[in-house]
């Protein structure tokens, strides 16, 4: 008589989606992304799906997005900054009055110097650097709650923004810097299949390496045909992504005049594509470099085990103070890429600059499936939360529906992003 | 006579006004299993932690290898070869268990990025000899078994060459079977030479595993006896009397 007990183990479950190593809830998120732009674009009779349209979008979602990559670690670690959109404003204003005055005036370096622009973005940079660090120090060695101290840090910077400014109106910005605003600088069609081609190329590379490491160590891996059509979909994105920024022509009178400006005639019939925007290209630079931060490196590892469980990464020698101040100097220093972005995008330092993004970057975040408990979300999430929410705005107002009626559904959909989210998890975690 | 391989004197602590930890010695050798025993409130955790750095002593001396040291931190109880599995675990939930054992260790790349592909052949490797049944090396440690759970933190300790290993009630969480693996574990880490100081509150567990026995009362050391000399009824005596036989 033979055995007949299964020594085996149970069969893996197979579904499609995770032998192609997707995660459900980043496909749930496609998914609703997905409908809204169909949604939008039914009613608005195909004016939402328009490559103006979605040229708009990106470059209206950077700024939020961006701070959201930082708030991501800031939340996983279990804390929360309720100071983002002040701090945008004070490194906006400190920035703004580099360019206009300062440096021109005070340094005697004239306006629209070629070295205006990156001396402003490092005091910009070092700002937001310099009010993080120190937060995060309140936070992590005065052991203050990181709700009270940003809140006050929400106060404080708002209005030292306007008292720097004395609540004036900063502008015109140094004509360099303007490029990180979005439509003032874009790379171009060649330029942006360059890249376009580079980031699909990194993104293969990165997929079939991963593969062989795992190999190597005589892992399992995905079997061929997931990994083929996974990389073929990246491209995919990518470069279709690409396409469509080329596909939006600059408007003839638009071109004129910047021919006009050079001293020269349009010629007949000429047009030029807008391609990538500086400021969505530094968004993208940010996120790899924040995954990467995330996945690969040991602050990232640090960061996910102390919003696990803070005690075993205290008990495991991590410095858990350190790295809080560490986790809120980023944040800060992306507050300020931000204020870069948007103060550009404006063309001007306004006084209510950022104001209520603190809320934004936080809804961007947790609609991204960062979960307020700590120890879980993803950049790419986060972003993807932004532009949830952005398309969410921008398509309610080209229906045409009232403000009030707009901020209610977004609102509504924030709890109910993270109802789901919560029913999602309990099921995960009872499998 | 051999050196002890750690010698704690005097160690004092208060929280508070509290004497937590009042006037306590106790040693141990290598391939030597102490059991520490008392009720709760006792003071055997905090004891314990002082040498594992999570607490710093008002007062008293620590001697490794007969040279005193000073640990502040868990970092430098570590440097001392100093491991402990704590009683709850200790262990991110979050994280898989190659990125629990290699926590605050992590193997990096020539670029100075984390190798978990490394780090995850590793942890196999250790597995395989620990709980050969373990294969859940990718879910989180949230989706892993009492048993396996420990199985992970015992791991992380033996990995990194322990010579002096704190078990806090290391069976206390798990079902009969997984308590017999931690036995055979504990013999198996013994027999390689390393001192176990065990906290525990089963009296039979301690008679069974450990070669001496330290039973404390409110903060204070009721007394240290082999366990071959007493029996589970003297033990018994010295936690809930505080005498000692």
């Amino acid at each position: 008589m033979t055995d007949t007990t299964d020594l085996s183990p149970p069969p893996a479950e197979t579904s499609v989606f995770q032998k192609l190593g997707i995660d459900t809830r980043l496909l749930g998120m496609v998914a609703a992304f997905v409908v809204l732009c169909i949604g939008f674009n039914l009613i608005t009779e195909g004016r939402f799906l328009t490559p103006r349209n979605i040229f708009n979008l990106t470059i209206q979602t950077v700024s939020v997005a961006i701070m959201a990559c930082g708030m991501v670690f800031v939340i996983v670690n279990r804390h929360i900054d309720l100071s983002v959109g002040a701090l945008l404003a004070t490194c906006s204003a400190i920035m703004a009055m580099t360019q206009t005055d300062i440096l021109p005036t005070m340094l005697g370096l004239g306006l629209n110097h070629p070295a205006t622009w990156i001396i402003t973005i490092i005091f910009g940079l070092l700002a937001g650097a310099i009010i993080g660090a120190f937060q995060g120090w309140m936070i992590g060695y005065l052991a203050i709650p990181a709700f009270i101290v940003t809140l006050g840090g929400f106060l404080v910077w708002r209005n030292v923004a306007w008292f720097l400014t004395n609540g004036a109106t900063i502008g015109p910005l140094d004509s360099t810097f303007l490029v990180f605003g979005g439509t003032n600088g874009t790379l171009g069609p060649s330029l942006s299949w360059a890249v376009g081609v580079a980031l699909a190329a990194a993104a293969v590379l990165a997929m079939w390496s991963g593969r062989r490491a795992k190999m190597r160590h005589g892992f399992d891996v995905k079997p061929i045909w997931a990994e083929t059509i996974m990389s073929i979909f990246a491209v995919a994105s990518i470069l279709g992504f690409i396409a469509v920024l080329n596909s939006y022509q600059i408007p003839t009178r638009r071109l004129e005049r910047m021919f006009e400006a050079q001293g020269e005639v349009m010629p007949e019939g000429f047009t030029q594509a807008y391609g990538l925007p500086i400021s969505v290209f530094i968004l993208i630079a940010v996120a790899i470099v924040m995954t990467v931060i995330a996945r690969r490196t040991r602050l990232g590892r640090y960061i996910f085990a102390t919003g696990g469980n803070p005690d075993a990464a205290e008990l495991s020698g991590i410095n858990t103070r350190l790295l809080t101040v560490k986790i809120f100097t980023i944040m800060g220093m992306l507050c300020a890429l931000s204020a870069v972005v948007a103060s550009a995008r404006l063309a001007n330092h306004t006084n209510d600059i950022g104001t209520l993004d603190e809320l934004r970057v936080i809804a961007a975040a947790v609609i991204g499936g960062t979960a307020l408990s700590g120890g879980a979300g993803t950049i790419y999430g986060a972003i993807l939360g932004a532009l949830i929410m952005q398309s969410l705005q921008s398509g309610m107002a080209m229906v045409g529906m009232p403000t009030p009626y707009q901020n209610i559904v977004v609102g509504v959909v924030l709890v109910l992003a993270v109802l789901i989210d919560t029913i999602y998890r309990k099921r995960l975690g009872k499998r | 006579m051999t050196t002890p391989l750690v010698e704690m004197r005097n160690m004092s602590i208060s929280f508070g006004g509290v004497r937590a930890v009042d006037d306590v010695s106790v040693d141990l050798y290598p391939g030597e299993v102490v059991g520490l025993l008392g009720h709760n409130g006792a003071g055997k955790s905090t004891l314990i932690k002082m040498l594992s750095g999570a607490y710093t002593p008002d007062s008293g001396e620590i001697f490794i290898d007969g040279k005193k040291v000073s640990i502040t931190n868990p970092r430098e109880a570590r440097s001392h070869n100093v491991e402990t599995i704590y009683q709850t675990l200790a262990l991110a939930d979050n994280l898989d268990a190659s990125a629990n054992l290699f926590l605050g260790r992590e193997l990096t790349n020539a670029m100075g990025l984390v190798d978990d592909d490394a780090m995850e052949a590793e942890t196999r490797k250790i597995m395989g000899r620990l709980n050969p049944n373990f294969q859940k090396f990718s879910s989180p440690v949230s989706a892993l078994s009492g048993g396996q759970r420990q199985s992970v933190a015992i791991a992380r300790a033996v990995y990194f060459n322990a010579r002096i290993l704190i078990m806090d009630e290391p069976t206390a969480a798990l079902g009969p079977q997984e308590t017999q693996m931690v036995a055979e574990l504990i013999e198996q880490l013994k027999a390689e030479g390393i001192g176990i100081f065990l906290i525990d509150h089963d009296v039979h567990q301690v008679m069974r595993l450990c070669d001496r026995a330290s039973v404390m009362k409110n903060g204070q050391l009721v007394g240290t006896v082999n366990t071959s000399d007493v029996t589970d009824d003297d033990l018994l005596g010295m936690i809930i009397l505080g005498k000692a036989p």
